[in-house]
Formats: C-alpha cells, sequence, structure tokens
C-alpha cells in the first residue's frame, strides 16, 4: 500500500467521529449489509460519515490489508475499525454501540458551542 | 464455488472440536451464515474471533465468498440453566 493511500485512509478515518466505508450512499446503499448498519447507525441518531467503496477501488482494496478486514460495510468510530455488519448488529442490539457512540459525541460536544 | 459442507469442513480443521453451521443463505453458495462455537475463541475481542475465522477461510475471502453473516461464541449460551446441547456433531 503507498503511503498516499494510507494517509488519505487515516485521513478518512480521522476526519469523522462516526465514519462508514459502504457499498453505496446513504440514500442508496448498494448491499444489504451495508443498508443494515446504515439503519443501524440512523437508529442511533448519531452524525455520520460515508465513502462509497464501488466508487473508489484504490481504496476498496487498500482498506482491506489496512484493518485486515477481508468484507465490506467497515465502521470506525473515534479512528477505530469498530466491525462490519454482524458485529455492528450485536453492538447495537446489547447497547454497547449506543455506549460508545455516546461517549464519542460527549467528548465532541465542547467543541460545538 | 465453496460449498457449505466444504467451508465448514474447514472451520472444523482450525478450529478442532468446535460446534460449526454453515447455511447456504441464497443457493448461489457466496452468500453464507456460519456460527462457529469455538474454545479456541476465549479471551479474544469478537474482532478478533472474526478475523480467525477469515484467515481460516483464507483466499475464499477475496472472491468466490461474497457475504458471509457470521457468528463466534467460545460456548454455547446458557438458557434456564442448563448447558444448551450442542447439534449433531456430525
Amino acid at each position: 500500500m503507498s503511503e498516499d493511500i494510507r494517509s488519505r485512509i487515516q485521513g478518512l478515518i480521522k476526519g469523522h467521529k462516526v465514519v462508514l466505508f459502504m457499498k453505496g450512499t446513504k440514500q442508496f446503499p448498494a448491499c444489504g449489509f451495508s443498508n443494515t448498519v446504515v439503519q443501524i447507525l440512523k437508529k442511533e441518531g448519531v452524525p455520520f460519515e460515508t465513502v462509497n467503496i464501488l466508487a473508489d477501488g484504490e481504496i476498496r482494496q487498500a482498506l482491506k490489508e489496512y484493518s485486515n478486514w477481508p468484507t465490506y460495510p467497515q465502521l470506525y468510530v473515534d479512528g477505530k475499525f469498530v466491525g462490519g455488519c454482524d458485529i455492528v448488529t450485536e453492538l447495537h442490539q446489547s447497547g454497547e454501540l449506543s455506549k460508545e457512540l455516546a461517549v464519542v459525541a460527549a467528548a465532541a460536544a465542547p467543541a460545538l458551542n | 464455488m465453496p460449498n457449505p459442507a466444504v467451508v465448514r469442513a474447514r472451520l472444523l480443521e482450525a478450529f478442532p472440536g468446535a460446534r460449526v453451521d454453515v447455511t447456504d443463505l441464497t443457493g448461489t453458495e457466496d452468500h453464507l451464515q456460519a456460527v462457529v462455537v469455538a474454545a479456541q475463541f476465549a479471551g479474544k475481542s469478537r474482532i478478533d474471533q472474526h478475523k480467525m475465522v477469515y484467515a481460516a477461510l483464507g483466499d475464499w475471502m477475496a472472491g468466490p465468498i461474497h457475504a458471509l453473516a457470521l457468528t463466534t461464541r467460545t460456548s454455547e449460551p446458557e438458557s434456564n440453566g442448563g448447558n444448551r446441547e450442542i447439534g449433531d456433531g456430525a
């Protein structure tokens, strides 16, 4: 992986509190698993960024190596890999995802006012 | 295309003694669901458990298996106080 693509990935991951690398977009998810995570994040009521890996082949290949995770979607919170569809679904159902997102939102809150 | 039986065999090889169920979600042998209950997952995070399964499936995850709905556990969930019967061991 080139340094350029690595820094592009890090910029995306660290540039947003919550970022979902997915197939398609929030409005037009192109895969059931990606859509599941979009719906979960909407239910969690947290603002989130998405990256359509179908529109960026370079990121699509490199991110698998970066995270050592072979599939999409991939969710990152506060710069950390949280999981794919299965794990995010389990975390959502157990309430752990809400807690993690609340911590991130609280940390970001002072910067807003 | 790796069919469920072949995928199950490879996972049993990678996780001796585990309970492994693999089902074909669409009949096309590329959208699979797997449940792996293995003592080898003990002490590992969910992400690491899934990475262990992906590592065992290796190059199948780079194309042949388009989607894998995966559940990993270290032991069977306890319900009504007893150990749940593990599925048939065959």
